[in-house]
């Protein structure tokens, strides 16, 4: 009875989408927040632990290998771990998708303040500079075409990742996955793949678009 | 402290290892279709990127590949396998999820292992044609082990997002532990949901330590590092599931 209700179905019935757009609207909307947020405090939280690492080298080696562990573990298992403690609440789903950005933010971050050059470190130096002025004047700015590319695949990443929080009902397009395969409907299905992957799209579009302004001296070469 | 002993006693239970739905039966369903749906990708992905990144083609396609594979989540691949499945008159269950990690597990492997061949050293491999290597003789005996970490590497990278993705199967009424964690939400038991929760965890932990095992055992001696050879290992399109 199930497969014969999905066989023979339309891959879209645009009837559905132009009934749901306000539906649609509002998940993209909470997509985007739960993207953004997750982004923003895995962007503080990757820097510190960056700046850290630089200052005592031997902690970048053991900040990588536990980012790397929570880089491993499945989503869906540690929102499962996290709701006996956080319930199936925001903060279950943001400690789970900020944890997935920190591996990608803070590689990207050591390695683009690694790449300055050291003569032009000496001489920002020699011209008594601080070593405050330096980081914000001279480091940051010129490393930044790697961090952006570092948050541009931590972005695209943590779009697709908002999907499978659905299943604690803080999902943004998601919802419509999940509500799809429980109704056999592949209508919703569709609606939420494809929303999700055109919303990756924009925002990494959105932010090459930003990073040429912020370096119209560069033309970077985007680590994959 | 109510929660942690109904855990402990969960995993005590002898009725919860045994049987149909028992930890051990869906462990091994869940590490038998990893390793089924991961051999065919190998399958599908490795032979055709090795003969491009051999005669130097493709890295557009390569790129496409990857930035595809990371944009479209693996939910979504995965509940769009489903209408698939059915039209093609294949079901629920397993099908969906097994062409889901398929598709899945293609693009770091293919993308990887073209692009790590396509960048072994132009000279090494004219010197080996010089010594008078046939092509074939180039790609087994220079290019492939030179590649090797990488390869190693990416093939580590999709077999972990696979069996975080053959969680998600249990959506499409697929067995596997994936089971715990979505009847645990349904019924809305909380020691079920952190059980399947933690075992999937300790499965996608087990799965990296596996396979770096068999990388540090696998690489040529000369090509690892004093430090890890992972460290060296620059991989595209790598995404957390």
């Amino acid at each position: 009875m199930i497969v014969a209700q999905l066989e023979g179905q339309p891959l879209v019935r645009w009837d559905w989408v132009f009934d749901h757009l306000d539906d649609i609207w509002n998940a993209t909307a909470e997509h985007l927040a739960l993207t953004g947020i997750a982004l923003g405090l895995g962007l503080l939280i990757s820097v510190g632990l960056s700046l850290l690492a630089r200052r005592y080298r031997k902690t970048y080696t053991p900040i990588t290998w536990v980012t790397g562990i929570l880089y491993t573990i499945p989503s869906l298992a540690l929102f499962s771990i996290l709701v006996p403690i956080t319930g199936l609440s925001i903060v279950t789903a943001e400690v789970g998708l900020v944890s997935y950005t920190l591996l990608i933010l803070i590689r990207n971050i050591v390695a683009g303040l690694d790449g300055v050059s050291p003569a032009i470190r000496e001489a920002a130096e020699g011209m008594g500079y601080t070593p405050r002025k330096i980081l914000l004047e001279i480091e940051i700015p010129l490393a930044l075409p790697v961090i952006i590319a570092g948050i541009r695949i931590a972005s695209v990443t943590t779009i697709g990742l908002v999907t499978v929080a659905a299943i604690i009902g803080k999902g943004g397009l998601g919802f419509f996955i999940l509500q799809g395969l429980r109704r056999f409907f592949t209508t919703e299905i569709v609606v939420g793949a494809v929303g999700s992957v055109v919303l990756a799209v924009v925002i990494d579009l959105s932010l090459v678009m930003i990073e040429r302004a912020l370096t119209p001296w560069a033309r970077a070469k985007v680590t994959l | 402290m109510e929660f942690i002993t109904d855990v402990v006693e969960f995993f005590a239970t002898a009725s919860n290892w045994t049987g149909s739905t028992g930890i051990i039966e869906r462990t091994l369903d869940h590490v038998g279709l990893s390793a089924l749906s991961m051999a065919v990708a190998v399958t599908i992905a490795v032979p055709p990127a090795l003969y491009l990144g051999h005669t130097g083609r493709g890295g557009f396609l390569a790129v496409s590949v990857v930035n595809i594979g990371r944009a479209v989540p693996s939910f979504a691949i995965l509940a769009l396998a489903l209408p698939i499945s059915i039209n093609l008159g294949l079901g629920l269950g397993f099908w969906p999820t097994f062409l889901a990690l398929v598709a899945l597990a293609l693009p770091p492997m293919f993308t990887n292992t073209l692009t790590s061949i396509g960048e072994v050293d132009a000279s090494t491999v004219e010197a080996a044609r010089g010594m008078g290597m046939t092509e074939a003789e180039i790609l087994r005996r220079i290019e492939i082990p030179i590649a090797s970490p990488v390869i190693l590497a990416a093939v580590r990278v999709a077999a972990v997002q696979v069996v975080a993705t053959a969680t998600l199967g249990a959506l499409v009424a697929w067995g596997g532990l994936g089971r715990y964690i979505v009847d645990g939400f349904s019924q809305r038991d909380n020691v079920e949901v952190f059980v399947g929760g933690l075992l999937v965890a300790l499965l996608a932990i087990a799965t990296e330590a596996f396979f770096s095992a068999v990388e540090r055992r696998v690489v040529p001696a000369g090509l690892t590092r004093p430090s890890d050879i992972r460290a060296e290992v620059q991989l595209r399109g790598q995404v957390p599931v």
